[in-house]
């Protein structure tokens, strides 16, 4: 599990669903107000995720009883 | 004459031996074909190499065997490599099989064009067996070494391009006879602890031998078996292994495999800032399209001259009025001549009138209409109404009529 990640697709899903419901133009205009609104919320967020986020790098070793266990791996110099 | 007599075992030893101290035997490499081949359940190799006049018993031990990289056929034209001593049971001699490589295409060339054929005949390469890649992966698992450029390469790219990913690397021997072991099960692994929703699996460029690992048989059938895509990222642009054609997406490159899995942040949010203008312009649309219906409706009459409506209305209304009243007074008129032609005929039954004709009108004294001569008692006073007046009177005799 990523959370931002997850949060980050599921906003560019939920975003996409709203553009498209606007440029249809069958939604009265009350409610393409609050789509607009909840758009513009979603895109701020996801600039603020995309903004923040820093690539987590982990290698993966083999604990005594077999299962995974996540080390440090310093890649940059 | 005394000659030594030597037992079989011995002059079979002494030749062995003989030969076994010649240095040009103990390392030769012959050309020849091969026929009678068999491979013992032991995992030896038995065949006889010849040529136009001449044949060459050969065995391979299994250790040896194991490191071929095709399967010996008969007819097969090869180089091999090893000793030649005598087996002493036989009395044979035979060339003792260290390596063995196919003759004139390339044994390696030949070992993948041979795998590549038989994994294809078993439907590894199914375009319908692909899996797609997801499109915002969270977790990438890299399955390469951990010391090589490759994994710098693809991490600086993942970095650049789409850092809310997360990496986990799997560190193996990407070559080596044990790399396609390590290979096979760390692909294995991955799966069993659902460590990625993602895997890539490579390595940098090397001779056609260092990309060996990725031509294997095992590493094929692990990508094969992956619930979890697999791009394959082995060597530069012209190598194609195995795991290329096997996984659901060939890399041309490590760096290239970073590119293919995810996203590009500024594309992304080039993206973003289309949505936004998308949406602002739809909004904006409607908005138009509200205000123009708003327009048509103000310059309805009502609402362009309002007193003047009003006014005009109000003369409407006024009309109505004149005509609600005149109804009205049409139907009082109406109802008036029925109430008076209605009185006329109530005062034709008056008993007033009836009195003014003759008639009385006899009374008890408790104000009870006499209709019959059995109501008065002879004696008892009644009261008689005429039609001027009241006349007071008392029965003296009754007689009833027949």
């Amino acid at each position: 599990m990523n959370p931002q990640n997850q949060t980050f697709e599921a906003s560019m899903v939920r975003l996409e669903q709203i553009v498209r419901a606007m440029e249809r133009g069958d939604v009265a205009l009350e409610e393409s107000l609050k789509l607009f609104q909840e758009g513009t919320e979603l895109v701020k967020n996801c600039q603020k995720l995309l903004d923040e986020a820093q690539l987590q790098v982990k290698k993966i070793m083999t604990a005594a009883d077999g299962s995974p266990v996540e080390e440090e791996f310093q890649d940059e110099p | 004459m005394a000659q030594t007599v030597l037992s079989i075992t011995q002059l079979n030893e002494y030749i062995r031996s003989r030969m076994e101290e010649d240095p040009a035997l103990s390392q030769v490499a012959v050309r020849g074909e091969i026929s009678n081949y068999k491979l013992y359940p032991s995992g030896h190799h038995y065949f006889t190499l010849k040529d136009e006049n001449s044949a060459l018993k050969c065995v391979m031990f299994k250790g040896n065997a194991l490191r071929l990289r095709f399967r010996p056929e008969n007819g097969m034209k090869v180089i091999a490599m090893g000793k030649v001593s005598v087996f002493p049971r036989d009395g044979a001699y035979q060339l003792y099989c260290t390596a063995m490589a196919m003759d004139g295409v390339g044994d390696l060339y030949a070992a993948f064009e041979q795998l590549k054929k038989k994994l294809a005949a078993q439907g590894l390469f199914d375009p319908a067996h692909k899996k797609p890649l997801p499109k915002y992966p969270g977790t990438i698992g890299i399955i390469t070494s951990s010391a090589g450029a490759a994994i710098h390469d693809m991490l600086r790219i993942l970095r650049k391009r789409y850092p809310m990913t997360r990496v986990r690397l799997l560190p193996v021997r990407v070559q080596g006879t044990e790399a396609p072991g390590e290979i096979a099960a760390a692909i294995g692994y991955a799966n069993h602890f659902k460590l990625a929703d993602l895997l890539i699996v490579g390595r940098g460029g090397g001779s056609i031998e260092d990309l060996w690992a990725f031509n294997d048989e095992q590493v094929a059938y692990a990508i094969y078996h992956s619930e979890i895509p697999v791009i394959s990222a082995v060597g530069h642009e012209p190598d194609v292994t195995i795991s290329d054609y096997v996984a659901d997406l060939r890399a041309a490159t490590p760096s290239n495999a970073s590119e293919l899995a995810v996203p590009d942040q500024d594309a992304l949010r080039q993206s973003l800032d289309a949505m936004s203008a998308a949406m602002a312009s739809a909004l904006n649309r409607q908005m138009k399209a509200a205000r123009q219906h708003l327009n048509v409706l103000s310059q309805s009459p009502a609402l362009r001259s309002p007193m003047g409506y009003i006014e005009q209305r109000g003369k409407g209304l006024e009309l109505l009025k004149n005509r609600l009243i005149a109804a009205q007074n049409q139907q009082l008129t109406q109802k008036n001549s029925r109430y008076i032609a209605a009185v006329s005929k109530l005062d034709a039954m008056s008993p007033l009138k009836v009195l003014s004709r003759g008639y009385a009108m006899a009374q008890r004294e408790n104000g009870e209409i006499l209709r019959s001569v059995r109501q008065a008692e002879i004696g008892e006073r009644l009261e008689l109404s005429l039609s001027d007046g009241k006349l007071r009177a008392t029965v003296m005799d009754k007689e009833e009529g027949k």
